[in-house]
């Protein structure tokens, strides 16, 4: 009895028996046919069987889509903490003469002036200005003194980005890409009691370290790498650590979060809470098809006095500017528009689609992202939008559509 | 109503018939699976159903499902209060839960749905 959302509406014609896998597959709209491959386990995937959850292809890992409740989990998020796995997330190493200067080749943000231990969002685009992932780079320095980058990006698209930058390489021969994807883990704590609850755990005191700020510490005489970063619009960390000791780290959080009330939080979970923050998800909000200005990233490109990849096609694409831009919409009544849904304006003449949309657990309403003409994108234009045969009407409004402490 | 004296359809739709009309409404199984129902639509009294045919969805947070009507016949009520009303799906789906009820035309189409024990093996074969 299940239909699949995915790019380009609902799908008809799974078994009504493959449930889990089915509303995994609208997480992430993984297509399945790409199943075949035998699905990476993270570190702590025996903890996730073990505490019951609906696990599900992402990625190529096997990873958890909810521990029993999505809602459940969104609202500890909001609340209190949640704990996520998140090491399908690539992690790529750069070392060696001339890192920065290759980053900064790449990335659309400036790296060469990136300070030790801060942390930046950033895009990478092909030539076009295209965008191929969306990544945080951050320097890191080690107790011992070394100082290298690393570049978080998204699950789907490492093995990409590697082969993308290999022709790069060559330019800076000193420099060394390490894949450390493989032999480390990442977890995330977010939610107001996050470092409240980290408090204690850690050798240094993490409270004092500032929003996008990265630090190489200790918890339980581990080391690991500890960021003030996330991707729900809540305060908290993330955590890189190695592999063998990620069950450990996890366990002892849980334990120590136990009196505020955290749990594990799955992929749906993220899904909510990252959309309610209006923050995008490459495969959905962002594609190669689509460049920073239409995805409302402006400010994650430094254009001015530098030169990398993507400046020249950059530079045109602001001054000619772009028909069409990301917004949010509130849709009418309660019935949530989703991913792939046509938008037309009152007119009926097509003017988009929706790139994300579905239930927003904190604002008990449906919401929904959509890159439409830029005619109809001001904030209080009315919509329409095809649901599903139906057309129903929408309000473009302003992103996030919740921001902590409001 | 006790789910062991209902009938399934194998698209987890549960029936009690009672004189000619059937009541329907969708197992605790499928609603655990859903998984945070949050909008569902509901038939229009008077509308003609055959067996197999999609008479109504229910939307989880992640997931569309359509309601296939597991009999023949004419609607003649629905729970009107059930969409504003979604945790009596959760918490009483065999009583409060119920989403329509249906003058059968015919029967004999009922024999193809699943007993208790039958639509149990699926779920537990499934789950």
């Amino acid at each position: 009895m299940l239909y699949r959302i995915g790019a380009g509406g609902v799908i008809k014609g799974l078994r009504p028996l493959i449930l889990r896998v089915a509303v995994a597959c609208i997480v992430m709209g993984f297509v399945l046919g790409e199943m075949t491959q035998p699905l990476a386990k993270t570190p702590l995937h025996a903890w996730h069987c073990s505490a019951n959850a609906s696990m599900a292809p992402f990625a190529g890992f096997e990873m958890p889509v909810h521990y029993g409740s999505i809602v459940t989990e969104h609202h500890r998020c909001r609340n209190g903490a949640v704990l996520f796995d998140v090491s399908h997330m690539g992690r790529l190493r750069f070392e060696g003469d001339g890192a920065a200067q290759l980053l900064d080749h790449l990335l659309t943000r400036q790296v060469v002036d990136l300070a030790p231990g801060r942390v930046r969002y950033a895009l990478v685009c092909d030539a076009r200005g295209g965008i191929l992932d969306d990544v945080l780079v951050s320097r890191v320095c080690t107790p011992a003194g070394n100082d290298y980058f690393l570049l978080v990006v998204n699950a789907a698209n490492r093995q990409k980005l590697l082969t993308w930058m290999q022709p790069h390489l060559a330019d800076f021969p000193r420099v060394t890409v390490s894949d450390r994807t493989e032999i480390t883990a990442m977890i995330a704590i977010q939610g107001p009691r996050s470092l409240q609850i980290s408090s204690g755990l850690f050798k240094t005191d993490l409270r004092k370290l500032r929003y996008y700020r990265t630090v190489v510490t200790e918890p339980f005489s581990k080391p690991v790498i500890a960021s003030r970063t996330g991707y729900t619009g809540e305060d908290g960390l993330e955590l890189i650590v190695r592999a063998e000791d990620a069950q450990r780290i996890w366990s002892n959080w849980m334990l120590a979060g136990r009196k505020d009330g955290i749990c594990a939080a799955g992929l749906g979970a993220r899904d909510t809470l990252r959309m309610e923050a209006g923050m995008p998800l490459y495969g959905h909000e962002l594609d190669e098809s689509i460049n920073p200005f239409e995805a409302g990233l402006e400010f994650a490109c430094d254009l001015e006095g530098r030169s990398f990849i993507a400046d020249d096609s950059l530079q045109k694409l602001r001054q000619v500017g772009t028909p069409r831009i990301r917004v949010g919409l509130f849709p009418e009544g309660t019935r949530p528009i989703r991913e792939g849904a046509n938008i037309l304006d009152t007119s009926g003449a097509s003017i988009g689609r929706v790139t994300s949309g579905g239930p927003a657990p904190t604002l008990s309403r449906p919401i929904a992202m959509a890159i439409i003409d830029r005619s109809q994108a001001a904030v209080g234009t009315t919509v329409v939008v095809d649901n599903r045969g139906r057309s129903q009407a929408a309000v473009v409004c302003p992103l996030p559509f919740y921001k902590r402490g409001t | 109503m006790n789910p062991e004296e209902l009938l399934y359809a194998e698209t987890h739709e549960w029936v009690s018939l009672d004189d000619g009309v059937a009541t329907v409404g969708i197992s605790a199984f499928a609603v655990e699976q859903l998984n945070d129902l949050v909008y569902m639509d509901l038939p229009a009294v008077g509308a003609k159903l055959s067996a197999g045919e999609e008479f109504g969805e229910v939307e989880s947070v992640k997931a569309v499902s359509p309601l296939y009507s597991p009999v023949d016949g004419e609607v003649i009520a629905v729970n009107e209060a059930l969409p504003e009303n979604l945790d009596w799906l959760s918490e009483d789906p065999y009583r409060l839960g119920w989403i329509m009820k249906a003058q059968v035309d015919n029967e004999d189409a009922l024999r193809s749905l699943l007993d208790y024990a039958a639509y149990q093996r699926q779920c537990s074969e499934s789950a």
